[in-house]
């Protein structure tokens, strides 16, 4: 067993400095040692995106990321996105528009989806599926998905700017 | 009050019940990454157990040794057969009335099956210690053939009497499990001698998994100082895991607790019993502590449950005119090392004999033959309620088969055929009888819908187009018109393990006009929190809001046979109209005696009963439901519960008629989904927005089966297809957009008309997506290439038709 490494990385606002194995993976610090539950395991391969969290900046798979990589890091997952008495748009969007079933790739797909709508704010409906093409959802097909992170995005844009929403408006009734 | 002057119309829409488009209670907390799945479990001392598996596929066990494992820090125990033969847990019962090595006992019989369990304080040790686990294997020949298989003289299960039958009557081979009939083979065989026109083709329907987004996994706790062992997993049946636990392990029902929390989805992997479950629960009775054990996705896909492997030989006989007189089908059935299929005791092909599907076929016969190969065991229902997928892939194949032969168009040959309207209860050649349905209604506003003639005017454009060499994409026209059968199921001929597959519902009121009502069955992301208190709401006139549905924890709720083959709604949303009636019959006696009226002089009106021709007299639920805890009513006990048992008198026959059109480019195999319809009967539907999005999905996941997803197997009985790199999932960009529609015909034997949904997209799709394939080069002389039809396999259909010289 190799020695443990110092690591000090920040979750969701709160500064976390600990003991692990250089070959503890993120998500299981995020998981089993801070206790973050939002962020799932469904492959360990990089592929269904139901562990993505966002890195400075970046939308980035925990399941293939070692913890001590993530020293010194700002880490976001779904429980620093919204609370709830003040949900994200894109929380209340899935619930609205029926974004997800089962819940088990949910709070990637959201994270990945916040992180998208920050790099482009008025994607189309196109954009939208390549954009969230690194994360699987077995139950929704996910058109509703498309749906709800665009209506999303006119609700985003509509409070950003208190202008007409109608950009957006008109590519969730396209996705329909 | 604003309640009197709301008409009954308002008062309908606020309580949010049958046909509301419900927004779903489920999703705050999976929105906010606040779920509660197996793996989010944590108990104080917790340890984690994991297996070592064996590399080959078939093979003899010469020796385990497990001392460096012992050695390695944080190992606790290494189990092997050896461990836990004393207590006659090295092998256990299977749902199809066999039995299945929990740890391999001499031998394995497939690649990944489980030999010892590493116990340790946390994933990582264990991993440590399955590489220190010393296994001395030596090869055995391995079959991975159904056909060889019984031919061979390789005998894969030498634990079975080779002349004895097997649980469902005598075996042909050692390698032979059961052969199953259905209908008249010797009248079926001579309508199709004597016929003028007959089609035989060999369908196969590939081995393919699953796959949720969450394996399989359990926590298992015994508390050795009260007795009780609470077992927290992934069951679709945790009522039923509860007895095969008590069963098994010989500890008292009533000390075992079985929990379902959040399931990240099931589709049929998470109904079995698998030997992680056992594991845990003797590591915990061995070190007193609860074990953890989560399957990694390779585990999964390789060894819990896979679906289908059907080799469905068939023919079928037409008068020349295209009347269909008669259907044969002879199935091998590849069902790995063991049998484990999941299907009612009765069924060993399942509800394979729905195969004359949407037609009405005088005469027809089928027979199964299950058979053993070095492969995993399961045979589930992916998606399906046993085997109806199988059953409507054959028959949609067989119809358009039976098209070419004819030289007919394959959508009126449908039609021709179809049971019509008025023949409607429906007994077919192959036994069942059909509830309900309006064939030609769904299918004519289907082809409208698309619009079909003019598909076939631009798809012979594009014919000729091609052959001009003006393009080099085909266009496929899939069609399917399927028939499910699901809700299982009567108890007169459904059980597994002997248990009657009735489901339950349990009600209480509370008393100031809220309620709780729990379930047998387990939601796994189809909404029953949703939809099931959109049921109760309209028959007790509360507002689905005020109602918390809850299932699966066997201490609180009735027992009932699970969510699997979409008998949720056909049976547990029977059994909660039901209670909802015992319910609404006992506040009726309130009701009157509140209004000081004859039982017979008050009628329910939505959310209140009032007194006959006089509706300004009126009691609402919520004060019946408060004067049922605070009245001394003569003859009624206080009090507002109901419980009830629903036994369904027959299954539901959920249908459907989708439409595929496809772009093929012959050079790359690649395809384009230009355009996907799909309509539902589904009967009375609770909440359409619930049953569009089962839709999407369902067809996403027929989509995947068709177009690329496999278990494959090479010849030493590898699986080259266990990771999510090489087992395809569709992403949201190889996934196209759907257009949902609805006919309404409702169930005449179902309390509220509703038949189920969530599997019919899979029945359904997966024969339009291959049809459109086998479409587009149909005028090429294709007549039959087997799924899945991905890039490669579509390309050399395009070869094998001389279209790339």
């Amino acid at each position: 067993m190799a020695d443990k490494m110092h690591i000090k990385l920040t979750v969701n606002g709160t500064e976390e400095e600990f003991l692990a194995e250089p070959r503890e993976l993120l998500i299981y610090t995020l998981r089993e040692r801070l206790n973050i539950t939002g962020p799932h395991i469904g492959c360990e391969t990089s592929h269904c995106g139901a562990c993505t969290v966002t890195i400075d900046g970046k939308s980035v798979k925990s399941c293939t990321m070692f913890a001590v990589q993530a020293s010194g890091k700002d880490i976001t997952t779904i429980e620093g996105l919204g609370t709830p008495d003040a949900l994200h748009p894109l929380q209340e969007a899935f619930k609205e528009h029926h974004g997800l079933q089962c819940g088990y790739c949910t709070p990637g797909m959201i994270t990945r989806a916040a992180k998208l709508l920050e790099e482009n704010p008025n994607p189309t409906e196109e954009d939208v599926r390549f954009g969230i093409a690194g994360n699987l959802c077995r139950c929704t097909g996910y058109q509703n998905i498309v749906k709800s992170i665009l209506a999303a995005a006119a609700t985003m844009n509509a409070d950003a700017s208190s202008s007409s929403d109608a950009i957006g408006q008109t590519k969730v009734e396209a996705a329909e | 009050m604003k309640d009197d002057v709301q008409s009954s119309d308002d008062r309908r829409a606020s309580l949010k019940g049958l046909g509301s488009s419900r927004k779903r209670v489920e999703d705050a907390r999976f929105t906010q990454g606040k779920g509660n799945y197996v793996d989010d479990i944590k108990l104080d001392g917790m340890l984690f157990g994991d297996f070592v598996r064996t590399p080959y596929a078939h093979a003899r066990i010469k020796s385990i040794k497990t001392e460096e494992a012992l050695k390695v820090p944080g190992v606790l125990a290494v189990l092997t057969a050896a461990d836990l033969e004393p207590l006659g847990l090295h092998w256990m019962p299977t749902l199809a009335g066999d039995k299945q090595m929990v740890l391999a006992d001499g031998k394995v019989l497939y690649q990944g099956q489980e030999v010892a369990f590493v116990v340790a304080t946390d994933r990582y040790a264990a991993a440590d210690g399955i590489e220190a686990v010393e296994v001395d294997y030596e090869e055995l020949p391995v079959i991975t053939d159904p056909f060889e298989a019984l031919k061979t003289d390789v005998v894969l299960r030498e634990d079975l009497e080779p002349g004895a039958d097997g649980a469902h009557g005598p075996r042909k081979h050692p390698n032979h499990i059961f052969t199953w009939e259905a209908g008249e083979k010797e009248t079926t065989e001579q309508v199709i001698d004597a016929a003028e026109v007959v089609a035989e083709e060999m369908v196969y329907y590939h081995r393919v998994h699953p796959c949720p987004l969450e394996t399989c996994g359990c926590v298992a706790s015994m508390d050795k100082v009260n007795g009780k062992l609470t077992l927290y997993g992934t069951f679709q049946a945790p009522h039923a895991i509860r007895t095969v636990v008590s069963l098994i392990s010989g500890i008292e029902e009533h000390n075992i607790r079985v929990v379902s929390p959040d399931i990240g989805g099931g589709f049929g992997n998470k109904v079995g019993a698998y030997p992680g479950y056992v594991c845990s629960v003797v590591a915990s009775i061995v070190t007193g502590k609860p074990v953890k054990w989560i399957e990694d996705r390779m585990d999964n896909l390789m060894t819990t449950a896979f679906a289908r492997d059907y080799w469905m030989k068939g023919k079928i006989s037409a008068t020349k005119e295209g009347k269909i007189t008669g259907l044969w089908c002879h199935t091998t059935a590849d069902h790995g090392g063991f049998d484990a299929c999941a299907d009612p005791t009765k069924f060993p092909a399942g509800f394979m004999n729905i195969c004359t599907g949407s037609y009405d076929i005088p005469t027809a016969y089928l027979a199964v033959d299950g058979v053993y190969t070095n492969k995993a065991p399961g045979g589930v229902a992916y998606r399906c309620s046993f085997r109806v997928t199988e059953a409507a892939y054959f028959i949609e194949r067989m119809i358009e088969v039976l098209a070419i032969e004819l030289n007919m168009d394959a959508a009126e040959l449908r039609r021709i055929n179809f049971i019509k309207k008025e023949q409607f209860p429906y007994n077919s050649a192959l036994g069942w009888e059909y509830d309900s349905g309006d064939y030609h209604t769904a299918w004519d506003k289907a082809l409208n819908a698309v619009g079909y003639d003019d598909l076939r005017k631009e798809q012979a454009q594009r014919l000729e187009d091609f052959k001009a060499g003006k393009t080099r994409k085909l266009l496929g026209i899939g069609l399917s018109h399927f028939t499910e059968i699901v809700g299982a199921g009567p108890v007169k001929n459904c059980d597994i393990l002997g248990l009657g597959m009735f489901d339950s519902c349990e009600i209480r009121i509370h008393p100031t006009g809220s309620a709780i009502a729990r379930l047998g069955t387990i939601s796994q992301g189809q909404g029953h929190a949703t939809t099931f208190a959109q049921i109760l709401a309209s028959e007790i006139g509360l507002p689905a809001d005020s109602i918390t549905v809850e299932e699966g924890d066997t201490d609180t709720a009735p027992y009932g046979l699970g969510t699997y083959g979409s008998r949720s709604t056909p049976v547990a949303g029977a059994a909660t109209a039901m209670a909802g009636r015992k319910i609404r019959a006992k506040a009726q006696m309130i009701a009157a005696f509140l209004l000081e009226v004859h039982d017979d002089d008050v009628e329910f009106d939505v959310d209140r009963f009032v007194v006959k021709g006089a509706p300004e007299k009126f009691k609402t639920m919520k004060e019946i439901a408060f004067a049922a805890y605070n009245q001394a009513i003569p003859g009624i006990e206080p009090g507002l519960e109901a419980v009830s048992y629903y036994d369904p008198p027959n299954m539901t026959y959920p249908f459907g008629a989708y439409i595929c059109v496809m772009e093929l480019d012959v050079d790359t195999g690649e395809h384009e989904i230009r355009q996907f319809y799909a309509l539902d009967d589904c009967g009375t539907r609770i909440n359409p927005m619930i049953i569009e999005g089962q839709v999407h999905g369902g067809v996403t996941e027929a989509l995947a089966i068709a177009m690329g997803q496999e278990i494959a197997y090479d010849e030493l009985g590898n699986v080259k297809t266990g990771t999510l790199m090489d087992f395809f999932l569709p992403t949201a960009w190889e996934t196209p957009h759907y257009t949902t529609d609805h006919t309404v015909t409702p169930s005449p034997h179902h309390p509220i008309g509703a038949k189920g949904v969530g599997e019919s997209p899979n029945v359904g799709g997966v024969p339009a997506f291959s049809n459109a394939v086998h479409d587009a080069f149909r005028p090429f002389g294709l007549r039959h290439a087997h799924m899945p039809h991905d890039h490669w396999r579509v390309w050399k259909i395009a070869n094998d038709l001389g279209l790339h010289s």
